[in-house]
This record gives structure tokens, sequence and C-alpha cells, in this order.
């Protein structure tokens, strides 16, 4: 196969674009398609503040990689989720890429803060660690930018993220999550910061091609947790679907957010108000992640209560914006 | 082995990162898209990686290759 622009042999094929690059034109490609997505879905411009979740992983690293090269200037956060040897290499990678770019990161411990690691959480919910997770990672990237300052937090989902949690909310006709999935969601409270996925048009196999092409060091482990999570078997269904019709996993996350979407949004709006107990919004009078760690706090009593504010631990140099 | 023509009977090496490490060895030259096919691998969703290179799906393997089989797909809710 050759490059479509140079005609050298080429380096990866996109079979849903029918077309193949090079190495350096693959690049300049996948940077070009974030940006238009940037764009297109008006995510922010060069002079937002942005909070990038970094995890470590390949996703959220080329995520920042990215967005610098374009000419943005993205915080990092990461949050040690507790997970024995898992979490402290995933900070380890984060730190190290944010040192090897001189990037400014922020660091929150789960544990340090709230008491209570993923692991130790799960088990005094009995639940399946992945639902606390989701929940604290999304509840605290949204605390540490409002109270931090930044304008928009992006997140590395990709399109088989995407449509792997669309077919998986499909499948159990989740009609508020369904609502709520897009790539674009707007602050509509003034304590809510918006949220964006610049990576979500590009499918998982073109971001690790990215990540391994410029020799981004993330951590290849998988959390302990994942195995066996639905989105897997989700993700190796779709691309199945793939594999016999190429620009499949595209069409279904276009599709819904064309026709679906809009008409789910609609008939969803439900007003937001303040949790009484943190401030955060809710649409309850104390919100999700207040009544998890009440939950949780029942049964493994822990000494450290959650503060009035998170103070993320700075490392590497702080932006002067 | 000596081989009956007196030649180094040579194999493919086979690194797949799935993203726990496996090594295999392979007889005979074939195409990366053959490779995964043998192997069931969906090429939706692995990377094949020879010294600093990718792979296209066309590409020929040789049996004096070391190639590596980089899964992409990770799991969990983000
Ligand atoms: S797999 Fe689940 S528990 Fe592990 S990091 Fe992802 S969401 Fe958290
Ligand atoms: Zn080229
Ligand atoms: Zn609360």
């Amino acid at each position: 196969m050759k490059c479509q622009k140079c005609g050298q042999k080429a380096s990866v094929d996109l079979r849903r674009h029918n077309t193949a690059f090079c190495a350096v034109h693959y690049l300049e490609f996948f940077e070009r398609q974030v940006q238009r997505t940037i764009e297109r879905w008006r995510m922010f411009t060069p002079q937002d503040r942005i909070l990038v979740a970094v995890s470590g992983g390949k996703d959220s690293l080329t995520l920042w990689e990215v967005l610098l090269r374009l000419g943005y200037r993205p915080t990092g956060l990461h949050i040690h989720l507790g997970i024995g040897a898992y979490s402290d290499l995933s900070q380890a990678k984060t730190e190290a890429f944010a040192r090897s770019r001189g990037l400014s990161l922020l660091v929150v411990n789960l544990e340090e803060a709230y008491g209570l690691g993923v692991p130790q959480l799960a088990k005094a919910l009995r639940r399946v660690p992945c639902s606390g997770c989701g929940l604290s990672k999304r509840y605290i990237t949204n605390r540490v930018a409002l109270e931090n300052g930044f304008t928009v937090v992006a997140t590395g989902h990709n399109l088989d993220d995407e449509a792997a949690t669309l077919l998986g909310n499909l499948l159990h006709w989740q009609t508020d999550a369904l609502a709520r999935q897009s790539p674009v969601l707007e602050a509509d409270h003034p304590r809510l910061v918006k949220r964006v996925k610049p990576l979500f048009l590009m499918t998982e196999k073109e971001t690790v091609s990215y990540a391994l092409l410029r020799r981004i060091d993330y951590i290849p482990d998988e959390c302990p947790y994942a195995q066996g999570a639905r989105s897997l078997l989700y993700k190796d269904a779709l691309n199945q679907i793939e594999l016999h019709s190429p620009g499949s996993k595209q069409q279904l996350v276009a599709g819904f957010l064309e026709r679906l979407r809009p008409l789910l949004a609609q008939a969803d709006r439900q007003t937001v108000g303040e949790c009484q107990r943190c401030g955060q919004p809710t649409t309850g009078v104390v919100c999700a992640f207040c009544r998890m760690w009440d939950q949780a706090l029942k049964r493994i009593p822990v000494t450290v209560r959650p503060s009035d504010t998170l103070s993320p631990q700075a490392v590497g140099p702080s932006q002067a914006l | 082995m000596p081989t009956p023509l007196g030649r180094q009977c040579e194999t493919m090496k086979v690194i797949i990162r799935n993203p726990r490490r496996q090594e295999l060895e392979v007889h005979g030259r074939r195409r990366v898209a053959d490779l995964l096919r043998e192997l069931g691998l969906n090429p939706e969703s692995h990377v094949v990686i020879r010294g600093d290179d990718l792979l296209t799906s066309d590409e020929w393997l040789q049996e004096t290759d070391t190639v590596e089989v980089v899964s992409a797909i990770s799991g969990g809710q983000g």
C-alpha cells in the first residue's frame, strides 16, 4: 500500500476512509482530524483554559500531545484511583510524560482526599468498581476544573468508547444516559464545567497508531477491573461489524448524535440545582457522589472527611495565564 | 535443527501484547492480514509492528522477522 499523499510505503491503512498514509502523513492527518472535530463541534478555542483528564493510557496521553501540537495550552489532571500497582504505574507514566514536555499537571489521590480507593469503595458499595470509579472521575474533574478556573474539561474518549457506550445504552434502553451522551456537554449550570471529547471520531486503532508513531510512553497494562467489562464485549462486537462494513462505528455514533439525541435531549430537560452537601450541581437534593460516599462510609468508616475544596498537588511548572 | 538442505530453519517470532505478553513462532512468510487471521485477531483492533514501523495489512512478513502485535482495545468505563 502507498501513502495517498507522497506515494511512499504506507504505515497505516484506513479502510473506513479508503486511504493509507506513511508515518509522517498519518500524524498530520490525525492532528488535522482532531482540529476539525474541535472546530466543528465548537469544543474550545486557544483562549480557553483546558483541563485534560489524563490516566496515563494511550488515549489521554495522545489527546494531551495532540492538543499541544495544535497550539493549545492544556493542563493535565491525573487521579490516583488507589488500584494497587496499576495506579502507581499510571501516575508514574503520566508524570514522566508531563516532565519530558515541561507541562503542568495536577494530581488528586482518591484515597487521600476521600478515605477510600476504588477497590475499597467498590467493596463498601457492593457494586462493580467501574461504577464508583466512573462517578468519582467525573465529579473530581469537574470540581478541580471549577475551583481552579478552567473553562473546559477534555477527556480522551475515542470512537470505540463512544460506540460501545451507545450500544450498551441502547441495549438497556437507558434513555437518560442516551440523552446525555454527547461529545460536547455544555455547562448548563454555573458550577458545571463544559466537557468535551476531541478524539470521539478517531478509532481506538487510529489512536494507538498515533501513540506508537509519536513514541508516547503510555501504560500498556489494563486496569485489572477492565477484564470482563461489558464494554469489551460491545467493542468486540462492533469491530466484527466494522471488519465487514468499514465505517459502521462512525455511522452509528454520528447518526445517533444527528437524529436521535436531539429528540431525547429535548424530552430530558431537568432542572439542575445544587447539592446541599457539596454545592455541586445535581438534579436531586444531595448529589450522586455525596450519596455514594455516605453509603460507602457507613460500611467502612474512615477518618478523612471530604473537604470543602479539593487541593490537587501540582507537579511541574504551574500554568501562567 | 538443520533442514534437508542443510540450512538453518528460520521461524518468524511473533510477540503479542493483548495486553498480556505472549510469544510464539510461526513458519513461512505471509502477509500481515493472514497472520492476524491465523491468530484469530481482528485487524480492526490490532496493530502490527516490525522494528519501528507500523505495517499495513498487505505487508509481507519474512521468516527472519520479529513482529509485535499490539491490541488497541482497552476496557472499563472511562
Ligand atoms: S476499568 Fe473501571 S475501575 Fe478500572 S479505571 Fe476504568 S472505570 Fe475505573
Ligand atoms: Zn506520505
Ligand atoms: Zn454533593
